[in-house]
């Protein structure tokens, strides 16, 4: 976990945001798109009992993470996987770059992952002298415009077809075009020479199967196989708590994340490895590595936010949310954007690194209503809210302001005196800087509604 | 019938005629209305911001001025009701005691639509109404009380008006309380959006369950310079009486 102390500055980030006509465009399409698609592909379907369902088995795993997390590695080293887990983000990110290094191996082809993410592994490995080319289109784009994923699972949300055509032509040499088809033919160009000649593939994994020992990977490009299935080397980097009991159990989440993340009934491709090319098979790596990382969720699914973790990184949550739809994934400054995000921000960097990202949610309870997996989320925002108001770290002003509230609540003399202060001051106190805030509400009436029924 | 009223600090402070609209429904109704005099508010800054002490204040306080009444409990605000029937029980999760006469003022409080509508039947009673009226539905009245379709079957039944829907009508207008104060250049301009919907909607007057959000769409609207007037829903319904 980080111990970073500095704050994100998640009012100024939004500035900006706001300010940026094509983010803003770009962003209101994309999850207006992604929000229909998702009620569509779920119209007429027993969907509140699949959530049911979900929810209950990622609970179970969660009861049970510890022995889950066992019985997984134990079967995937079984599959002819090499199990590796990792504390945090630092030793994760140290297993991938000594394996790398023992294949002498200074480039590498990867498919999408947030946990790769979460530990910062491609600057890491640039540091180590290893290149690291992302193959999904959406995260190859940002890789070459040097930006973080602004989506869990469409990292280039924010940028419209044409900024992508004039950074390809700047940064491929290629002829400028806004054509998507024609851009992606030009990635794809790129990309299937890095394929072709990869000697490692590192991808994450939407599940882990405890009773196999497989990763299960869902993804609509067909890099995810690629990178996992040409290179003799293949890294897959997860956390814990992505495991799920059985293969059986796989069906429960086919039919409700590829409807909650894009609307579609399955996704393109979907994966399931079992450990390292066994003879006689004619694909996959000959040697397979699995990084489990930690990273305090050990500790966190054994505490009064646990719910989170049953999180199966879909994205419908940050298509909801008016606050993220609004900014993009930039202005939360973490790994994870979104409602999603604030909540495993704040729990696995801490909240004064964090705290600012509570105030991004108005609690309006859409992100709870899309959950697939019934994440609790605006419970969690809130009761997060309680801890950072335990801690002290809310304005000292506002602590004031509330503790004043606390008094004059009880008190219906106070609270009739605190009215008719608002009625006499609020042109001072609206001129004093609030005219954003406070000052967009009414004056309060010279006679209350109170006094004028009794 | 005697019902009690539960203005909401809002409408006390700053939106007094709404409270007065709310009284002329119910009594039209032959509801009997009560006032109880020591109300303050419900909490619901406090509790939404983190405060759950300064929340549990302003809850021990209305159950102590509500549990000297009796019968239903009204209040035209969805965040407010919301307060009180969802989220005070919670607020004494560790006072057995405190926890069940939270549950007994829950169990008796509604929502002013869900009143009209459950108990008083009064989308069946003919309000008259006049222009294009579109409806904002307010996060807590929506998600957290499930009033869905009680404010549009009232809104329906107006002899003379047009009801027109709101495209998004459930999206967050972006007042969010403290939210409003905290990041006000987003919850500007998540209610500049709410005015586009409201402009492409055609509607002349839009009504809405909780005067938080009416009061950040009336500043949105009125920064627009657009024509379109704003009111409570108790006083589009009040103002169809005869």
């Amino acid at each position: 976990m980080s111990t970073s102390t500095s704050g994100i500055p998640f009012r100024e980030n939004t500035v900006p945001a706001l300010r940026d006509k094509i983010l803003r465009a770009a962003m209101s399409n994309a999850t207006e798109t992604f929000a229909v698609k998702r009620t569509d592909a779920m119209a007429g379907l027993p969907v509140e009992e699949w959530r049911e369902q979900a929810s209950a088995l990622r609970m179970h795993v969660l009861d049970n993470l510890s022995d889950y997390v066992d019985r997984f590695a134990e079967n995937a080293a079984r599959a002819g996987a090499n199990v590796h887990r990792a504390k945090d983000s630092e030793a994760a990110r140290e297993i991938v770059a000594s394996v790398l290094k023992d294949h002498r191996i200074g480039r590498v082809v990867k498919s999408k992952s947030m946990v790769s993410e979460e530990i910062h592994l491609n600057g890491h490995l640039e540091k180590e002298g290893i290149t690291v080319v992302e193959t999904d289109l959406g995260e190859y784009i940002i890789q070459i415009a040097g930006e973080g994923p602004s989506h869990i699972i469409v990292p280039a949300i924010h940028k419209d077809r044409r900024q992508v055509g004039k950074l390809f032509a700047e940064k491929l040499g290629c002829d400028y075009s806004d054509d998507p088809a024609v851009l992606t033919k030009v990635a794809q160009k790129v990309l299937r020479r890095e394929f072709l000649s990869a000697k490692a593939g590192i991808s994450g994994a939407n599940f882990a199967v405890a009773d196999s020992g497989s990763i299960v990977l869902f993804t609509n490009e067909g890099n995810g196989r690629m990178c996992t299935t040409l290179p003799p080397l293949h890294i897959a980097v997860l956390s814990i708590e992505k495991i799920i009991p059985s293969l059986a159990d796989l069906p429960k989440f086919i039919r409700l994340l590829p409807r909650s993340a894009t609307g579609q009934m399955i996704t393109s491709y979907l994966s399931v490895i079992t450990g390292s090319r066994k003879p006689g098979e004619s694909t996959g790596a000959q040697e397979m590595h699995i990084v489990l990382l930690d990273n305090g969720r050990s500790e966190l699914v054994r505490g009064e936010y646990r719910e989170m973790f049953k999180c199966v990184r879909c994205g419908a949550c940050l298509n909801a949310c008016p606050v993220y739809r609004m900014v993009g994934g930039h202005a939360y400054g973490s790994t994870y954007p979104g409602p999603m995000g604030i909540v495993l921000t704040a729990l696995l960097e801490g909240m004064e690194r964090a705290g600012s990202l509570l105030d991004a949610t108005t609690l309006c309870g859409a992100c709870g209503d899309v959950c697939p997996v019934k994440v609790p989320l605006p419970k969690l925002l809130r009761k997060l809210r309680e801890s950072r108001v335990e801690q002290g770290l809310t304005p000292k002003l506002e602590q004031s302001a509330m503790a004043g509230f606390g008094k004059i609540v009880k008190s219906p003399m106070l609270f009739h005196l605190g009215q008719m202060a608002g009625h006499l001051f609020w042109p001072i106190a609206t001129k004093l800087g609030h005219s954003a805030g406070l000052g967009r509400m009414p004056r309060p009436v010279a006679k209350t509604f109170r006094e004028r029924v009794s | 019938m005697r019902v009690q009223l539960f203005a909401t600090c809002l409408v006390d402070t700053m939106f007094p005629e709404t409270g007065e609209a709310v009284m002329r429904l119910l009594r039209h109704f032959g509801v009997e209305v009560g006032y109880p005099a020591g109300q303050t508010c419900c909490g619901k800054p406090a509790d939404s911001g983190g405060y759950s002490g300064e929340s549990r204040k302003a809850a021990e306080h209305f159950i102590s001025v509500f549990e000297k009444t009796d019968g239903p409990i009204v209040i035209p605000s969805g965040s407010c009701a919301s307060m009180v029937k969802n989220h005070y029980p919670e607020l004494f999760n560790h006072d057995p005691v405190m926890r069940q006469k939270a549950e007994v003022i829950a169990s008796r409080t509604y929502e002013l639509t869900q009143f009209l509508v459950h108990v008083l039947k009064a989308h069946e009673a003919g309000f008259s109404g006049s222009g294009k009226i579109t409806y904002h539905a307010s996060c807590q009245l929506t998600r957290e009380l499930g009033v869905r379709e009680e404010p549009l079957m009232l809104l329906r039944s107006l002899r003379g008006a047009e009801f027109v829907p709101l495209a998004h009508a459930d999206r967050c207008c972006g007042f969010g309380g403290i939210f409003m104060a905290k990041l006000p250049e987003l919850s500007m301009a998540l209610a500049d959006e709410k005015v586009d919907t409201i402009l492409s909607s055609g509607a002349d007057t839009v009504t809405g369950c909780d005067h938080g959000c009416l009061t950040n769409i009336a500043d949105a609207i009125k920064r627009r310079g657009a024509a379109v007037r704003v009111k409570h829903i108790a006083a589009v319904l009040a103002e169809g009486l005869k």
